[in-house]
C-alpha cells in the first residue's frame, strides 16, 4: 500500500515536472529572445511596408549593406580555407605546439571583440601601430578602412570552422585516408575525395556559423572602422548610428535586414543539423 | 620472390616495434604473421605497404626495391581491421575508387566492378552504402576494393578480428579458396593461431619485434623452435626441468634431462592410466571436464606441480573418475628449453 502510494506520488511529480520544465524554458526564451525580436519587426513595420522599403533609398544603408557583404565575402572563404587547414593539421598530424595551437584557435571566443579590434589598431595604426611605418610606406590603408574591418571579421570568426571540423575528423580516424593512399591517391586527392566529403556537413555547418557571425560582428569592426557613415559603416554599425541619431525607423529597418539574414542562416543550420542526425541514425551496424 | 624484407627496424619513441627483421615471402604464397599484440606484426605489414617509414633495412616487392617508394607507388592491396570503407561512397564507388584514380573510363570501371562484386559474392549490393551492410559484407567490399587495381601483393591487417566467430570462420575458408584461385602473394596479420593454421601456407611467429620462427603450420606446431612459440601456438604445460615428469621423460628416452631448463608438454601428449605403468608418474585428479569428444583432466603431481591433460574419451574409462582419485601419467612427447641468459 505504502509502495503504491509512493509510486503514485512519483508519477504525479513526474508528470508535473515534465510539463513544467519545458514551460519555464518557453517563457524564458520568449521573454529573452522572441519578444525583442518581434519588437524589431513591429518597429520596422510600424508605419507600414512602404516606409520600411523607403529606408533602402538611403545611400548610407546601401553602402553599409555592401560593406558588410564585402567583409563577409572575404572572411568566410579565408576562414574556410585556413580553418580546414588548421583542423586537418591538428587532427591528422603530430607537431610540437599542437595543444597551444588548439587553445589559440579558441582565443577569439574568449577575448572581447573590442579587444580584438584594439589589437589590430595597435598593430596597423598609421600613427603609432607596430607595423604603422610598413603600412604607410606601402601606401596601404588598413585602420579606418575596409581592410582593417575585414581583418577584424576574420579574427573574430576564425574558430567556427576549425571547431566544427576537428571533432569529426578525430572521430573518423585515419583509416579511410590510409586506404585511399594504398589505392594510389595523392595527398591532394585524399583531401578532395575522402577527407572533405567525410566532413562535408560539419564544413557546411561551420560555413553557416561563420557567415552569421561575420554579418553581425560589431565590437571588433567598430574599433577599427572609425565609423564614417557611407564609408566605413557595416550594417551593425549603421544600426547603432541610426538609433543614436534618433532615426529609429531606419535603425529598425536595418536591424530587420540583419535579423532576416540571421533567421535564414538559423533555418539552414536547422536543416543541416537534421541531416547530420539523419546520417547517424542510418547506421545500424557499427 | 613476392616480398623480401631485409634487416628492417622501426621504433616508436623508445619502443622497438620491429627489430632487425628479415623475411622472404614466396610469390603466390599466403603467409600469416602471428603473434600477440605488440609483437610488431602489424607494424611490419604497414612497413611493407609503405604506411610507415622504416628506420633501417630494405624492402623489395615482386623483385623491385620499394624501400624509398611512397605507399601510392608500391601497388599493394591493403585491407584494414575496421574495413576503412569510404562511408560517403556506395559499394560500387568504393570498389571503383582505385580505378577512378587511374583514369579508367566509366564503362571499363563498371565492368571491372561487376567482376569483383561477383568475386566477393555481393552482386546486387552495388548501390548500397557501407552503413547498410553487415560486418562480413563490408570486409568483402574492402577486399574487392583492394583487388580491383590488381595489386602486386595483398596485405591483410587482422581482417576478420572485428567480426563475430561464425562469420570469421566462413570468411577464412572463403579467403583461402579465393587465394587458391588468384595466387596473389598474400600476407595476413593475425593474433589467432587457429586462423593462421587454417589459411596460411607458412606462418611467421613474431614476439617483441622479432621473428621467433618461420615454418609450415605443422612445423610450427610439431617442432616449435623456441619456448615462446611452443607456448603461444597451442596449449602447453610448463614445468620445472627437475620435476618427476622431466625425470620420467629422460628415463623413457623421449629426451635428455636438463634440470636447469623448463619442461614443455602439450596436454594432448599426456596419457592417463588407472594403474602404474613403466615410467609413469603418480598424480591426483583435481577436476575432470567433458569437452565433447575429449576429456580434460586437471592433475596435481606428488611435488605439488599442476598439470593439464587432454585425451580422447575412449582412451580411459572415465565414468567412475572423481576428484581426489589417484592416477598415473605418462608422456609421449615433451621438450626442454634452457633459458637463454645471453640476452
Amino acid at each position: 500500500m505504502k509502495r503504491q502510494l509512493r509510486s503514485f506520488k512519483q508519477s504525479l511529480g513526474g508528470v508535473k515536472a515534465s510539463a513544467l520544465v519545458p514551460l519555464i524554458a518557453f517563457i524564458y526564451v520568449g521573454m529573452i529572445i522572441i519578444l525583442p525580436a518581434l519588437q524589431v519587426v513591429a518597429g520596422a513595420l510600424a508605419k507600414g511596408l512602404q516606409p520600411f522599403l523607403d529606408n533602402f533609398q538611403s545611400e548610407e544603408l546601401r553602402s553599409a549593406v555592401l560593406l558588410t557583404l564585402r567583409c563577409t565575402l572575404i572572411a568566410v572563404p579565408a576562414n574556410t580555407i585556413f580553418g580546414l587547414a588548421a583542423a586537418t593539421a591538428i587532427a591528422r598530424r603530430q607537431f610540437p605546439g599542437k595543444a597551444l595551437m588548439l587553445s589559440v584557435i579558441d582565443l577569439p571566443f574568449s577575448i572581447s571583440p573590442v579587444v580584438v579590434g584594439l589589437m589590430l589598431v595597435l598593430l596597423y595604426s598609421p600613427t603609432n601601430g607596430l607595423f604603422g611605418d610598413v603600412v604607410n610606406s606601402l601606401g596601404w590603408k588598413i585602420i579606418f578602412s575596409w581592410p582593417g574591418m575585414a581583418l577584424a571579421t576574420i579574427m573574430v570568426t576564425f574558430p567556427f570552422m576549425a571547431r566544427e571540423v576537428i571533432p569529426l575528423l578525430e572521430e573518423e580516424g585515419w583509416d579511410q585516408e590510409e586506404a585511399a593512399r594504398t589505392l594510389g591517391a595523392s595527398n591532394w586527392q585524399v583531401f578532395w575525395k575522402v577527407t572533405l566529403p567525410s566532413v562535408r556537413w560539419a564544413v557546411l555547418y561551420g560555413l553557416i556559423l561563420t557567415t552569421a557571425r561575420a554579418l553581425g560582428e560589431f565590437g571588433a569592426v567598430s574599433v577599427v572602422s572609425g565609423n564614417i557613415a557611407g564609408q566605413t559603416q557595416t550594417l551593425p554599425l549603421f544600426v547603432e548610428d541610426a538609433y543614436k541619431q534618433y532615426q529609429t525607423e531606419l535603425a529598425y529597418g536595418a536591424a530587420l535586414v540583419l535579423g532576416g539574414v540571421a533567421i535564414v542562416s538559423l533555418l539552414l543550420k536547422l536543416l543541416v543539423e537534421q541531416f547530420l542526425g539523419g546520417i547517424k541514425e542510418n547506421e545500424p551496424f557499427n | 620472390m613476392g616480398i623480401r624484407v631485409s634487416g628492417v627496424s622501426k621504433e616508436f619513441g623508445s619502443f622497438k616495434a620491429v627489430d632487425d627483421v628479415s623475411l622472404d615471402v614466396d610469390s603466390g604464397s599466403l603467409v600469416a604473421l602471428l603473434g600477440p599484440s605488440g609483437s610488431g606484426k602489424s607494424t611490419l605489414l604497414r612497413l611493407i605497404a609503405g604506411l610507415e617509414e622504416s628506420d633501417a633495412g630494405r624492402i623489395w616487392i615482386t623483385g623491385e626495391e620499394a624501400t624509398t617508394r611512397s605507399v601510392q607507388d608500391r601497388q599493394v592491396g591493403f585491407v584494414f581491421q575496421h574495413f576503412a570503407l569510404f562511408k560517403h561512397r556506395t559499394v560500387r564507388q568504393n570498389v571503383g575508387f582505385g580505378l577512378e584514380l587511374r583514369g579508367w573510363k566509366q564503362d571499363a570501371i563498371r565492368r571491372r566492378v561487376d567482376e569483383l562484386l561477383e568475386l566477393v559474392q555481393l552482386q546486387g549490393f552495388g548501390n548500397r552504402y557501407p552503413s547498410q551492410l553487415s560486418g562480413g559484407q563490408r570486409q568483402r567490399v574492402a577486399l574487392a576494393r583492394a583487388l580491383a587495381v590488381q595489386p602486386r601483393v595483398l596485405l591483410l591487417d587482422e581482417p576478420f578480428s572485428a567480426l563475430d566467430a561464425k562469420v570469421r570462420k566462413e570468411l577464412r575458408a572463403w579467403l583461402r579458396n579465393l587465394h587458391d584461385e588468384m595466387h596473389v602473394t598474400t600476407v595476413i596479420v593475425t593474433h589467432d593461431q587457429e586462423e593462421a593454421m587454417e589459411v596460411a601456407d607458412r606462418i611467421v611467429v613474431m614476439n617483441q619485434g622479432r621473428i621467433e620462427q618461420i615454418g609450415t603450420p605443422a612445423e610450427i606446431y610439431d617442432h616449435p623452435a623456441t619456448p615462446f612459440v611452443m607456448s603461444f601456438v597451442g596449449a602447453v604445460n610448463v614445468l620445472p626441468g627437475n620435476g618427476p615428469l622431466a625425470a620420467a621423460a629422460s628415463n623413457s628416452g623421449i629426451q635428455g634431462q636438463n634440470t636447469e631448463g623448463q619442461l614443455f608438454i602439450r596436454p594432448h601428449d599426456l596419457d592417463l592410466h588407472l594403474s602404474p605403468q613403466p615410467d609413469s608418474v603418480p598424480a591426483v585428479l583435481r577436476r575432470i571436464t567433458h569437452m565433447g569428444r575429449e576429456i580434460q583432466a586437471e592433475l596435481t603431481l606428488e611435488n605439488g606441480e599442476q598439470v593439464i591433460a587432454q585425451l580422447p574419451r575412449e582412451r580411459i574409462d572415465y565414468s567412475n573418475l572423481k576428484s581426489g582419485d589417484a592416477l598415473h601419467i605418462t608422456s609421449r612427447e615433451s621438450r626442454t628449453f634452457v633459458p637463454d641468459y645471453s640476452i
